[in-house]
């Protein structure tokens, strides 16, 4: 197993250019729609990509975003999911408001992708919007009847707001530190870390990292590199998950601690973590 | 993993012992005991105690453990395959998984860690061309490490430059854990020899790196790779005077 990067690596053999993606992006074939809006969020957003293009890129993705036609049978929009999930790689701004828009939609992972790209782009101003998700606090996060999911995307939602750093949402975030999926309680407790700094709730996360199920430590380990708490390295290193994952988590505490070393000189923990990393290639 | 796990690894070897010593476990059990296991921890003891038989023919199996899609079994029989050097250099080579992934990234770290150079032509084609990034990190890193000297001497200079070439070209990948593994790769290439050519061409590929490099995590790895080469070059140009 690998991270979901090297799967869609090898489902998404058909390279494409970003004029060619925008342009699929209103074929009449809704499959490759929904293959451009994916492909737009993973190599459209890069570096090398020109500003020009990305912000054509970003105005098609937003159109996407009022897509009627890709529907599923449950009602879903698919092409919406990808599109919102994608604007969130593009640090365009400009998707805010139509993001938000988004979190109101029936959809619910359409709700999902918005709160997740809406932590990612670091406006403040959707913090309300997404607090508002959580009214009714943990008795109101219950499955939805029928379905795999909550009755919100409290994970994404309570990820959002530790990102934002969204102090205000602390108080309200903090019960689901226990609630009952433990995906929702990870992500409470790296969002309470975020949000207090109190090493508690990180080591309760590196607890995780020894837990029975190999989903959660890829999650507990997610969530750790995500948050760059550095006491975690050792337990990152040895804990029972797949090179990548490890790799991955420990370069969030890397480049947690060069930005606290502020100078240019490299400390011993910075040459820790490294060495750890060298060990996982 | 790794220093919790050598060390139990050390305690199993010495448990192991101690048990085909008295009930004379045969190795012909010992893959029996893999074949029939019924869970997860139960393989993952099974294998540890295959590895810790240090057998050659133990080979064939531990090979075919690395698809099993247990990490912990894997990782547990890229150990026995890495204490076993040599000797399980060719069945590695013979048997790499063109099909599963996973397996082949197994394969490729105990390569790299054996370090014997008769896996340079495998290494060079993963690194540069495998479709799979663990794959590609592990051999990028493994052509850093390999131990030229169990080349013949004119074999050295050409395969150094080969290994070098590919680092080269790996430290522009736009996958940072790529360029990451090939600082790895270059530092560890430019202090395993005494060309001071070669340490001077790996330390102005760094310095162009640490202008152009993005990525916080990899630039930090760039400038930790510039210390301990510098030190390393003071004490060859010292050597040279």
């Amino acid at each position: 197993m690998e991270p979901i990067s090297e799967q869609q690596f090898e489902q998404g053999a058909e390279a494409l250019t970003v004029p060619q993606a925008i342009a699929n992006l209103s074929h009449d074939d809704l499959s490759l729609r929904y293959y451009a809006a994916w492909w737009l969020g993973k190599f459209g957003s890069l570096p090398e990509v020109s500003l020009a293009e990305r912000r054509v890129a970003v105005d098609a993705l937003l159109e996407a975003l009022e897509d009627e036609s890709d529907r599923t049978e449950l009602g879903g929009y698919p092409l919406r999911r990808n599109a919102a999930r994608a604007l969130g790689k593009f640090s365009d701004r400009r998707a805010v408001p139509s993001l938000v828009g988004c979190l109101n939609c029936s959809d619910f992972y359409v709700r999902e992708a918005a709160a997740q790209s809406l932590g990612m782009l670091g406006d403040v101003s959707c913090i309300a919007p997404l607090i508002r998700l959580l009214n009714g606090g943990v008795d109101a996060a219950q499955f939805v009847p029928g379905r795999p999911h909550l009755t919100q995307p409290y994970e994404a939602v309570i990820e959002a707001l530790g990102m934002l750093c969204a102090g205000q949402a602390a108080e309200l975030i903090r019960p689901f530190v226990n609630h009952a999926v433990a995906r929702v309680q990870y992500a409470a407790t790296r969002a309470m870390y975020q949000l207090t700094q109190e090493a508690e709730y990180a080591e309760r996360l590196v607890q995780a990292l020894r837990g029975g199920d190999v989903q959660l430590r890829r999650t507990a380990l997610s969530d750790l590199g995500a948050i760059g708490y550095v006491p975690a390295a050792e337990a990152i290193a040895t804990s029972a998950t797949e090179n990548s994952f490890k790799l991955f988590a420990l370069k969030g505490l890397l480049e947690r601690q060069v930005q606290m070393d502020a100078s240019d000189e490299l400390s011993e923990r910075a040459m820790q973590v490294m060495s750890l990393m060298d060990t996982l290639l | 993993m790794f220093t919790f796990c050598h060390a139990s690894i050390v305690c199993f070897q010495a448990l192991s012992s101690l048990l085909t010593a008295v009930t004379t476990i045969s190795l012909t059990e010992l893959i029996l005991a893999i074949e029939q296991a019924d869970s997860p921890v139960a393989l993952i003891s099974a294998v540890r105690a295959l590895s810790a038989a240090r057998s050659p023919d133990a080979i064939p199996m531990l090979i075919r453990v690395l698809g099993f899609n247990n990490p912990g079994a894997a990782v547990a029989a890229v150990d026995g395959l890495v204490q076993l050097g040599e000797e399980a250099v060719e069945p590695l080579l013979e048997q790499l998984d063109g099909y599963n992934y996973g397996a082949r990234a197994y394969a490729i770290r105990a390569l790299a860690a054996i370090a014997d150079p008769r896996a340079l032509g495998v290494l060079l084609e993963a690194a540069e061309t495998d479709f799979a990034p663990s794959v590609r990190r592990a051999a990028t890193k493994g052509l850093g490490f390999l131990d030229w000297h169990k080349l013949p001497d004119e074999a050295i200079t050409h395969g150094q430059a080969a290994a070098l070439k590919s680092l080269l070209y790996i430290s522009h990948d736009p996958d940072w854990a790529l360029r990451y593994a090939a600082v790895v790769g270059l530092q560890a290439l430019a202090s395993r020899n005494d060309s001071a050519e070669l340490v001077r061409v790996v330390l102005n590929r760094l310095g162009e790196l640490l202008q152009l490099e993005v990525d916080a995590a990899t630039r930090a790895r760039v400038r930790f790779a510039q210390r301990s080469l510098h030190i390393w070059s003071d004490r060859l140009l010292a050597a040279s005077r």
